[in-house]
């Protein structure tokens, strides 16, 4: 045990000291709000032109229909024939030509619309969408029916979720349940890629330094192993806290010298935002005061520890097989593979249908539980699943590093040799 | 005899390769031991198991007279052949880190490096980073650190090979004095010229089996062809040769010699003595050169190697 200290002691300092991590530690915050700010001011600067298009109607019913917004002005040629309408736009360099012909009967009219390049979808879809209201008012109207009438009888309906406890929650539950889930699933992906990867790097470096028969006539393979892991993960935990901190503190300087509208960037979800009504914020804070914090935390925990565990005995497995990174590739695959298909499903499968069958066997299988699990949890997850999942999971990391400290153990003394998974195979009876 | 490390019947298979078979073997107390063979031969298989960083197929390894236990790793201090340290920390830090997972405390730990960086004067080097010294500095460190915990037995690996003959001098003074201070030596090398000067014991791996063993002087012995190597001054060399020829088995041979003499090498017969060849030979003529040839350890490296394939 005093040995296991000492390892993840020299683990974490010769982490924490290496000038490419303390870069990179005090760096990537700098990087990432820079990158904010240039998002934020180029959107700003994409905005601020006003385009125009040209409206050329030719029954100047619908051209009223059309309202100018921050984007966009719209310019009424539909006094001119079509033909020199478009070389007015093209000479005044405008955005593009919406061209509305006469209704004939029944007929949906032919709407086209000239451009240099084509047009953003949005776009498209706003002018079809207010062609094809005024067309249904037309129709109404046409047919003796008050158009007004029906827009005082229109209502909005928003639907109250309640569970059969009567327990109210509201549909931004779902989103924040959605934002819990998936930033902890990419979180872990990130943790171990990054992370995991150290320890393969540092397993690979006492190899070539020639230090390890050295290090392993005094402790145990075992022990090394899971010193470097753990070492390597607080150092791990140390620059995630440190990106945290100092990302926190940027954004607030930057967003209050330099003046730059952050919040600009989600307009979206700004948006959202203003549509709900006080009402749904009140019950929001409710929900996610309801969520089930404690289980939340706990299954975060065990799962981010476990998912970590397990893929970094791989990762150390690997590096004690092969003499020098090149030859890492092979390996990788494998490794990478069931972490993008638990974010994949994670994403699609669990997003969709948290309780289907998909996500339910998949955050059992313990390569992509970690992340599925974790992203399924805040929808409500049956304890007895969570007790298989976490039972396989604990299990699977017992063979895992039973495993690893094989290969471990006979590879970190072989070198010169690119193994295969034969070879590995016959390591293991070793 | 008292024996510090007893291996009985240790044998290893790695797949089908068979990388020690059946090996016994006795290290007395306070010898330095030299353990030879080809390369592949298995030295450095037995070597790991004596450091439980293998484990034997069949067979044990003892030392005082216990089964090897884990703790045992704080009685013996290993160099590898395959030998480095981490080139990005400093020399003091990764010494003492070393020292510490051999059970020393930080401060004796601390003490005691400074004694030996002292002795061998490497004490500048405390504060640099592996990557700044040379190799043979380097592995003045890698010493310090194998000795440092005082253990009972002292094991390496071609311990001079990077070493100039300055320091490889410097590191044999230091090993026969760590023997004389108490500590049991194991030697792994085939370079046959420092095991003829430095050891007591010799074992001879070869191919997974011990060939073998035993005092260096007894083997020696052993391998003797009772041939003496002579030179004659005599009026008519010529006819001395057939002369002898008819008695002895002989062959002709070369050394440096000041007369013009008749250079031979002559075998006797086990039973009879070399002063009995002394006396008829001095009957015959003037005797300038008598010299007992005895086979140098590479001469019995090689002949039981090749002998043995």
């Amino acid at each position: 045990m005093r040995n296991l200290k000492l390892i993840i002691k020299r683990e974490y300092l010769a982490r924490v000291r290496n000038k490419a991590f303390i870069v990179m530690t005090f760096l990537s915050p700098l990087i990432l709000v820079g990158m904010i700010v240039l998002i934020a001011f180029l959107v700003n600067l994409n905005s601020d032109v006003q385009k125009v298009v040209g409206i050329n109607d030719e029954s100047g019913l619908f051209v009223t229909e059309f309202e100018d917004s921050k984007d966009v002005a719209f310019m009424d040629l539909s006094d001119i024939p079509l033909k020199e309408a478009k070389v007015i736009v093209e000479e005044k360099e405008y955005m593009g030509l919406v061209h509305i012909p006469k209704i004939l009967g029944n007929e949906p009219p032919k709407i086209q619309f000239f451009a240099k390049e084509a047009p953003a979808f949005g776009f498209l879809t706003q002018v079809e969408k207010t062609i094809g209201s005024k067309l249904t008012n037309l129709e109404l109207q046409a047919r003796g029916i008050d158009v007004d009438l029906i827009e005082e009888s229109q209502s909005t309906v928003s639907i109250e979720i309640q569970n059969f406890a009567g327990e109210r929650t509201s549909k931004m539950a779902t989103y924040v349940k959605m934002l819990f889930g998936g930033a902890a699933g990419y979180l872990l992906m990130m943790f171990i890629i990054i992370y995991g990867n150290m320890v393969m790097r540092s397993v690979i470096e006492e190899k070539t330094n020639r230090i390890i028969e050295i290090i392993i006539s005094s402790v145990k393979p075992i022990h090394l192993m899971l010193g470097k892991i753990l070492g390597t993960s607080l150092a791990g935990i140390t620059q995630f806290f440190i990106w945290v901190v100092l990302g926190g503190i940027m954004l607030t300087i930057v967003s209050s010298i330099a003046g730059v509208e952050i919040a600009a960037v989600d307009g979206p979800q700004q948006q959202a935002m203003e549509q709900i009504s006080d009402n749904e914020l009140q019950q929001l804070v409710i929900d996610i005061a309801k969520l089930p914090m404690l289980t939340l935390l706990v299954s975060f925990l065990v799962y981010f520890i476990g998912g970590y565990f397990l893929y970094s005995a791989i990762y150390a497995a690997i590096g004690a097989a092969v003499d020098n990174e090149t030859d890492t590739q092979q390996f990788l695959l494998p490794v990478i593979l069931p972490l993008m298909l638990g974010i994949y499903v994670g994403f699609f499968a669990v997003l969709e249908n948290p309780h289907g069958l998909v996500s339910v066997v998949f955050s059992m299988v313990p390569l992509t539980s970690p992340i599925v699990m974790l992203m399924r949890i805040p929808f409500g997850v049956a304890w007895w699943e969570l007790a298989i999942s976490i039972g396989l999971l604990i299990l699977s990391i017992a063979g895992v590093v039973w495993v690893a400290a094989k290969i471990y153990r006979v590879g970190i003394l072989m070198y010169g040799k690119k193994p295969s998974y034969k070879e590995l195979y016959k390591w293991l009876k070793y | 005899m008292d024996n510090l490390l007893v291996a009985e019947n240790v044998s290893k298979h790695f797949g089908k390769f068979t990388a020690l078979n059946n090996v016994s073997l006795q290290i007395p107390r306070g010898s330095v031991f030299g353990l030879l063979g080809p390369n592949g031969a298995g030295k450095t298989t037995f070597i790991r198991i004596i450091n439980q960083i293998t484990l034997p197929d069949s067979g044990q390894v003892l030392l005082d007279d216990h089964v090897l236990k884990p703790s045992d790793i704080q009685h013996i201090g290993y160099l590898p052949e395959e030998r480095g340290l981490y080139k990005s920390m400093k020399v003091g830090e990764q010494a003492l880190y070393l020292a510490q997972l051999k059970g020393l405390s930080k401060a004796e730990a601390k003490e005691r490096l400074e004694y030996w960086f002292k002795r061998l004067k490497i004490e500048d080097w405390w504060g640099k980073k592996i990557q700044e010294l040379s190799k043979g500095m380097a592995q003045k460190v890698q010493f310090v650190v194998t000795v440092l915990h005082r253990p009972k037995l002292l094991i390496f690996d071609e311990p001079f090979s990077g070493f100039d003959p300055v320091n490889a001098n410097m590191i044999k003074d230091e090993i026969l004095q760590l023997r004389d201070e108490g500590a049991t030596i194991l030697f792994s090398t085939h370079r046959m010229e420092s095991v003829e000067e430095m050891c007591d014991y010799m074992a001879l791996i070869h191919m997974g089996e011990k060939l073998l063993d035993g005092k260096v002087n007894e083997i020696k012995r052993q391998y003797k062809s009772n041939t003496f190597e002579v030179g004659l001054e005599a009026k008519d060399p010529e006819n001395l040769r057939k002369e002898l020829e008819t008695k002895f088995k002989i062959s002709d041979t070369d050394f440096k010699s000041i007369n013009d003499d008749l250079k031979l090498q002559i075998q006797i017969n086990p039973d009879s003595t070399s002063n009995e060849l002394l006396i008829y030979l001095t009957s015959q003529a003037q005797v300038n050169h008598f010299v007992e040839v005895v086979p140098s350890v590479n001469e019995i490296f090689i002949k039981t190697v090749t002998t043995d394939a």
